[in-house]
């Protein structure tokens, strides 16, 4: 089991419930707006603290509500890949890609290097150049090495084409194919795009609207 | 310059900027803590430490000049703590007015640094939670370099009021010739004394330059490292 997920929030006036138990692979969570899937992945993430029930990655305990477990972002693990890329502005292409990859912090990861990742996603004319002179599709690559060099055990990627036109999607569409196969990370991925879903997911979990008070 | 200035006056300018240097140098990091502590912390008391750091620019400054010499004076309890420990004394001394002026400056350069945190998007310092970063590393990273210009903005702020400072410096720390008699004090002393005239134009003309070029600095300064993030959001 790769995911199991079983927590519940209040966000405003709502009541959000997520249940979620997949295997290995790339698990696509659907579902219309305003359904809180990014709030689940904040969750997942350690950024956003449910207040009932458990995360579990891996095998791994993340957080239990009632045995009291919840461990800080930092040392979770995980893979972040946000719609907008998050690059950090005031750092170039390099040292972002480097910012997670301090040396044993959080164990050994996937075995890539820079070199190895920069090859992946081919950014090596990007390595000194500065976020803001970006293409969309040109941050989303780099925010996906960055992610690669932190080693993390899973992803979590929140609508990572959204931003992006169509040949920008393609490209980096391919690029999660590999790292599905290639490097079999269990992925949690977050998109309303039916299309894209349907070709990247081994499993899709739809997210139905919350009921308002509940 | 000493063909415009007599010695007494190169002097006074001399001690000005020694004052307000030292005051801003030495309350800048305390003031970033503040800032950070209201824009970013949450704890008991938090409305009572921001309502403490205004204070100075609410009250008279002799009264801010008043209460520095209960607590600092001779006898007061930091004062009679640093005598004793450190055989610093603060009253009458340059240092004194330093520290008048520190804490006149500390509530404009508190707001500016806090303005600044504020303006760094969070979902940046999140993204460096997920990459494994520690709080103090992602405050050195992330935090501290994106809110520069506001620093930077916030110590230029300081020393213009610092410069300035005038009620608190001679309630506290008098006005004693090549100790504390700092550019508004000596120009105050010229104006009530027959035929100082000149001596108040030419130290007015250069605080007004003073003031203007630190202003100046200070825009160009944040424009230059505003220009670099460029198209980004912030």
């Amino acid at each position: 089991m790769s995911f199991d997920i079983d927590i519940q929030r209040r966000i405003g006036d709502r009541e959000f419930r997520f249940s979620i138990r997949a295997e290995a692979g790339l698990t696509a969570i659907t579902g219309p707006s305003g359904v809180g899937k990014t709030s689940l992945l904040n969750m997942v993430a350690g950024l956003l603290r449910p207040e009932r029930g458990h995360i579990r990655v891996g095998g791994e305990n993340l957080f239990d509500a009632a045995q009291g477990i919840d461990v800080p972002t930092r040392r979770r693990r995980c893979g972040y890949v946000f719609q907008d890329g998050r690059l950090f502005p005031h750092m170039r292409v390099e040292q972002n890609l480097t910012y997670g990859a301090g040396p044993g912090e959080r164990g050994p990861g996937i075995g890539m290097g820079l070199d190895e990742v920069v090859a992946f996603l081919d950014i090596g004319h990007l390595i000194g150049r500065w976020p803001a002179t970006l293409s969309g599709g040109e941050i989303q690559r780099v925010a996906i090495g960055r992610v690669l060099l932190s080693s993390p055990s899973f992803l979590l990627m929140d609508e990572p084409l959204g931003a992006l036109d169509t040949e920008r999607r393609e490209e980096i569409m391919r690029v999660i194919e590999r790292m599905r196969d290639d490097l079999a990370l269990p992925i949690l991925y977050v998109s309303h795009d039916r299309a894209e879903v349907e070709r990247l997911a081994h499993c899709i979990h739809k997210i139905q609207p919350a009921k308002i008070g509940q | 310059m000493t063909a415009y200035l007599s010695p007494d006056e190169v002097d006074i300018i001399a001690l000005s900027l020694r004052v307000s240097i030292a005051a801003v140098l030495v309350s800048t990091p305390v003031a970033f803590a503040v800032a950070w502590a209201l824009a970013r912390g949450r704890f008991p008391g938090k409305l009572l430490l921001d309502v403490a750091v205004h204070l100075p620019l609410v009250l008279p400054p002799v009264v801010t000049g008043w209460l520095l010499l209960v607590l600092f004076g001779p006898h007061g309890p930091a004062g009679a703590w640093l005598e004793r420990w450190f055989g610093v004394t603060l009253v009458f001394r340059w240092t004194g007015a330093a520290l008048a002026a520190a804490v006149m400056a500390f509530p404009l350069m508190v707001r500016s640094m806090r303005l600044a945190i504020e303006g760094v998007d969070i979902r940046l310092e999140n993204a460096a939670r997920t990459l494994g970063a520690s709080r103090l590393r992602i405050l050195h990273t992330i935090t501290l370099p994106l809110c520069m210009p506001g620093i930077w903005a916030g110590g230029i702020l300081g020393f213009a009021r610092s410069l300035g400072e005038f009620g608190a410096t001679i309630t506290f720390a008098a006005s004693i010739p090549g100790e504390t008699r700092t550019l508004p004090l000596a120009i105050y002393g010229a104006l009530q004394s027959p035929g100082g005239e000149a001596m108040v134009t030419r130290l007015s003309i250069l605080a007004i330059l003073i003031s203007v070029g630190a202003l100046v600095a200070s825009e160009v300064f944040v424009r230059r490292s505003g220009a670099r993030l460029g198209a980004y959001e912030l």
